[in-house]
């Protein structure tokens, strides 16, 4: 079959008709995938709660709007019979290498920190991501922002005492700084 | 040309990284361990083969000024696709693969064979030719990963040969390692394969 020549009307239909095969395409697998995904994602959420905080056997869900950023907080509130456990703080924030890094913080009930993982970033592969290894991650274990300097968790090129990764010390300082808008935000109750 | 040495140009007589030299922003991005360059590689592989099938079945349909944007919409349904099916069903893969996938669309060895090989060529050899390329792209950001991250990082595939606390040769992980690397294994490459040419 000869190729169809390039007068207008022939691109444009062309064109057309692509896109319109191509959202279509897009549009039926993204109905297909869409609760896979919310599943997949519900249950990361959940897995995460289940890794930073004490054991529980009841959850409370908050949300809290920090006041030193745009979005708001999620907090999980961990009972064991009617006594708080620990609370799993979803925090964020925008001062990663590339951007957005979403961690769960778990805090015992004395307000230190239990553990930490972390959910979403988009760092240097093999420097940034190291932020999700015991190495640089353990040293927040029992960890207590109420008893550092000016009650700040920092970097220890900030005068801090928390170890940077090497050659990623923007993303350890991100990483700071979520962990910080966890702590502030924990004792909050927040809306529900 | 056979369909098998269709099939093998890919890897070393016209490998993507190591001869055309193409795609290298994926390839100095991602490579920096061996696992990241092993499954950047096979999702291009996949997108690869998929678009080349597509492309040389409407290939006549596709007047010539056109067939650029149309190329791209077909390569960009293709990444989006993989994307959304990763998040959906592996989600585990997709966490550590993620931020690479949509950057097959801006990977100029898929728009490449389209052009060079796939609007030529029927079918059948267009999918040997994308699955032979996907190949040795994945061949050669594997072999690229695996060095960078045994003197960046003294591991292999994410096993540590070097003690626990030691660090590797940092520039190695960063990006002039990257750099670095590839001219020595193009060098290599080129040396290896010179008997072949005379």
């Amino acid at each position: 079959m000869a190729k169809r020549e390039s007068s207008l009307k022939n691109m444009i239909s062309t064109l057309l008709v692509i896109t319109l095969v191509a959202s279509a395409a897009l549009a039926g697998v993204y109905n297909l995938t869409k609760e896979p995904i919310a599943a997949a994602t519900k249950k990361k959420t959940e897995n995460a709660i289940k890794e930073v905080i004490p054991p529980f056997d009841r959850l409370e869900r908050f949300a809290v709007m920090p006041s030193d950023g745009p979005d708001s907080l999620i907090l999980y509130k961990g009972y064991e019979g009617d006594s708080i456990v620990g609370t799993a703080v979803q925090t964020y924030t925008y001062k990663g290498f590339s951007g957005y890094i979403s961690i769960m913080v778990g805090f015992n009930a004395d307000g230190s920190i239990n553990d930490i993982a972390v959910l979403e970033h988009k760092e240097t592969p093999g420097l940034g991501t190291k932020m999700a290894e015991p190495k640089f991650k353990d040293q927040f274990k029992n960890l207590n922002i109420a008893q550092l300097t000016n009650q700040k968790v920092k970097v220890t090129k900030d005068q801090g005492t928390i170890e940077a990764i090497t050659a990623a010390t923007i993303s350890s300082r991100a990483f700071c700084d979520a962990v910080q808008r966890a702590w502030e935000n924990q004792k909050k109750g927040g809306e529900k | 040309m056979n369909q098998k040495s269709n099939f093998l140009k890919g890897f070393i007589r016209e490998n993507p990284v190591f001869v055309l030299v193409l795609g290298m922003c994926p390839t100095l991005g991602v490579s920096s361990s061996a696992i990241n360059g092993l499954g950047m590689g096979l999702a291009t592989t996949f997108v690869l083969l998929m678009s080349n099938l597509i492309i040389s079945l409407i290939k006549n349909f596709i007047p010539d000024k056109v067939r650029i944007p149309a190329f791209i919409v077909v390569i960009a349904t293709f990444v989006t696709i993989v994307d959304l099916v990763m998040a959906a069903y592996a989600p585990g893969l997709h966490a550590q693969l993620g931020i690479f996938i949509p950057l097959i669309v801006v990977n100029c060895i898929v728009l490449g064979r389209a052009e060079a090989f796939a609007s030529r060529n029927n079918a059948l050899s267009s999918v040997i030719d994308g699955f032979g390329m996907g190949l040795g792209f994945a061949f050669a950001l594997t072999l690229l990963g695996s060095v960078r991250e045994m003197l960046g990082s003294g591991s292999i595939f994410g096993m540590k040969f070097i003690p626990a606390n030691a660090d590797g040769i940092l520039i190695f992980i960063l990006a002039p390692g990257a750099f670095i690397t590839l001219g020595f294994l193009i060098a290599i490459i080129n040396q290896l394969s010179k008997p072949a040419k005379s």
